[in-house]
């Protein structure tokens, strides 16, 4: 299942323009605000009518402009997650959660719901009010309210932007869960750069209503120039390691990056993948191997491309082995230390977190 | 109710359960139009839509003298709305008590739609958008989330227009006149015993019946808006 989206609308002074495809899996819509993000799932979910386009759902046609195609929300068999959760008040947990297939006439699949609902861990909620849910609670239900309706495509509107911090931990392992279970496309607004990380499989930078940059992850969070949409300070490179040991001394062992990587304690069994984010301030330069030197991490690595930026900044781009590493260094440093394409450098890792753990295949 | 009978006498009575009957209809009647304009007034944007407003609100500022006349002259058996009534439907208004609850829905209709839109425009349009891409069709969405969330104000809109048809008299008197047993509501019925000397302990009694109900509309209807509201929680 896919879907194909190829949509232009005119705002006054905003023109949105964008084309771009989605696969199984989260496809993140990521980009400043203003950038068209929720016209674009609006589009999607059939709530706006975009002045032209088309949209196309697993083969099915949902919205063709020139063909006179523009099916109702009701009709896309969609499942939307919005930003404030949007449950019904007057309804409980457990009827808010069967108003989709009870709307669509039906049955309720009781082995499917407990699923979902046993995978959002709503058990003992279903008797509640809506009221009585905190923020996090909210947009789980959302979440399965959404699931429950066996949409064709999974549509997040900044699930977690109006969370706090640990009520973001509480729901990211859940959309982590989703994604890897979920046979359908998920459509993930978001303008947090280190959930996109953690979460999505393919981005869609978005700049001023075109699309800047589409690609896997990897790809799109290691390109020189989508750091300006990214931001300086959030640009850094995502990129998948194997767990190959865990040390007593408290570090983990992983293999990525075409060398051998230690990080404390990553909880994640041995020969599991994860997905790391090394920002790219995080990263610096040597022209030789480095002795005596704390981190514990260097890996040898080719330049690929260097991106002068306004600031005083460089983008040093860096193939390692099969990934690749965004390094941040001053354009004073890059000067004295004469950097060039296809040289072989040395990158020190100050810092790696880890993005997600269980990345699955 | 024998005791009632027996303590407002046949005349006062009959006007008591005509003024309850009348109004009973003119309620439930006008309900769903007034669901309907309270609907096109809060969500639609169409040419008309101020004078649709004006002519909603006109029995509340007109007098009710005069919007009784108008009635007259538009449905009267000799008017061409009236004519027609009688003629397709066999449906007589003037000097009826089909009239005098005619005359009570107009006269209530505007107190029923301010509240109902009152209650509209405070439920929020994405609960509405979700249900919509959950599946839902318009006409299930306005049942199972628009009216539920907006019952409160439907029912004290109920409520206002019910006690409004129970205190109607100008209207009422201008259009189908006074007949006792026949057009001869409870204001019209004290109206008339006020005339008569000698009778005023008779229309006092009159006087406690309409408190009555009304009193009885007012808590009932708060009663039932709370009910309403603890189950919408809005």
């Amino acid at each position: 299942m896919s879907i194909e989206v190829q949509i232009s609308h005119h705002f006054q002074g905003f023109d949105l323009d964008v084309a771009f495809h989605a696969p199984a899996g989260v496809t993140a819509l990521f980009g400043p605000s203003g950038a068209g993000k929720t016209t674009i799932i609006q589009s999607v979910a059939g709530l706006l009518t975009p002045d032209e386009g088309q949209i196309t759902m697993s083969g099915r046609k949902v919205l063709d402009r020139a063909a006179g195609i523009n099916l109702s929300p009701q009709k896309r068999n969609i499942g939307y997650v919005f930003q404030e959760a949007r449950l019904f008040p007057h309804l409980s947990v457990s009827r808010n959660l069967s108003y989709g297939p009870k709307a669509r006439g039906q049955a309720v699949d009781h082995g499917y719901q407990e699923q979902i609902v046993t995978m959002l861990g709503l058990d003992h909620l279903q008797d509640r009010r809506p009221q009585a849910l905190s923020g996090g609670e909210k947009q789980r239900v959302a979440l399965a309210r959404a699931l429950l309706a066996k949409p064709e495509v999974l549509l997040l509107d900044e699930p977690l932007a109006a969370l706090d911090a640990a009520r973001k931990e509480e729901i990211l392992p859940y959309l982590e869960r989703l994604r890897d279970h979920a046979q359908v496309p998920i459509l993930y607004v978001s303008h947090s750069v280190s959930e996109v990380a953690r979460l999505a499989n393919h981005v869609i930078l978005l700049r001023d209503g075109k699309v800047a940059k589409a690609g896997p992850v990897e790809e799109v969070f290691s390109d020189t120039s989508a750091a300006a949409v990214l931001g300086l300070r959030e640009s850094g490179a995502v990129l998948r390691a194997r767990v190959t040991a865990h040390h007593e001394d408290g570090l983990t062992e992983l293999s990525g990056a075409g060398t051998k990587l230690h990080l404390p304690h990553v909880m994640a069994s041995v020969g599991d993948d994860v997905r790391l984010r090394i920002k790219a301030s995080d990263v610096m330069l040597s022209l030789n191997r480095p002795d005596g030197i704390s981190a514990l991490n260097v890996m040898e690595a080719r330049i690929e491309d260097i991106h002068a930026g306004q600031g005083p900044g460089v983008l040093v781009r860096l193939a390692c082995g099969d990934a690749h590493v965004l390094a941040r260094i001053t354009q004073r440093s890059a000067k004295t230390m004469a950097l060039a394409k296809g040289q072989t450098v040395f990158a020190i890792v100050k810092s790696v977190s880890v993005a997600q753990a269980d990345v699955g295949t | 109710m024998t005791w009632l009978a027996d303590y407002l006498g046949p005349e006062g009575f009959a006007a008591m359960r005509l003024s309850i009957w009348v109004s009973l209809w003119a309620t439930a009647l006008s309900l769903p139009l007034a669901l309907w304009v309270a609907h096109l007034l809060v969500r639609k944007r169409f040419w008309g839509r101020e004078l649709l407003n004006i002519a909603v609100h006109l029995p509340l500022v007109l007098p009710p003298v005069v919007t009784g006349y108008l009635l007259l002259v538009t449905f009267g058996r000799r008017a061409p709305v009236g004519q027609f009534l009688e003629d397709t439907f066999g449906l007589l208004l003037a000097f009826r008590w089909t009239g005098a609850a005619l005359a009570a829905a107009i006269m209530g209709f505007p107190l029923m739609v301010r509240a109902i839109r009152l209650a509209l425009e405070n439920v929020d349009p994405k609960l509405e958008e979700a249900a919509a891409t959950l599946g839902a069709s318009r006409w299930r969405i306005y049942v199972t989330v628009t009216l539920p969330l907006m019952l409160p104000g439907v029912i004290a809109g109920a409520v206002l227009a019910f006690a409004k048809a129970i205190g109607e008299f100008g209207a009422t008197i201008t259009f189908v006149s006074n007949i006792p047993g026949q057009t001869q509501t409870l204001p019209s019925a004290i109206y008339a015993m006020l005339q008569i000397p000698g009778e005023e302990p008779q229309a006092f009694r009159l006087v406690i019946v309409s408190t009555a109900i009304a009193v009885i509309a007012l808590v009932a209807s708060e009663l039932l808006a709370r009910r309403a509201a603890n189950r919408g929680g809005s």
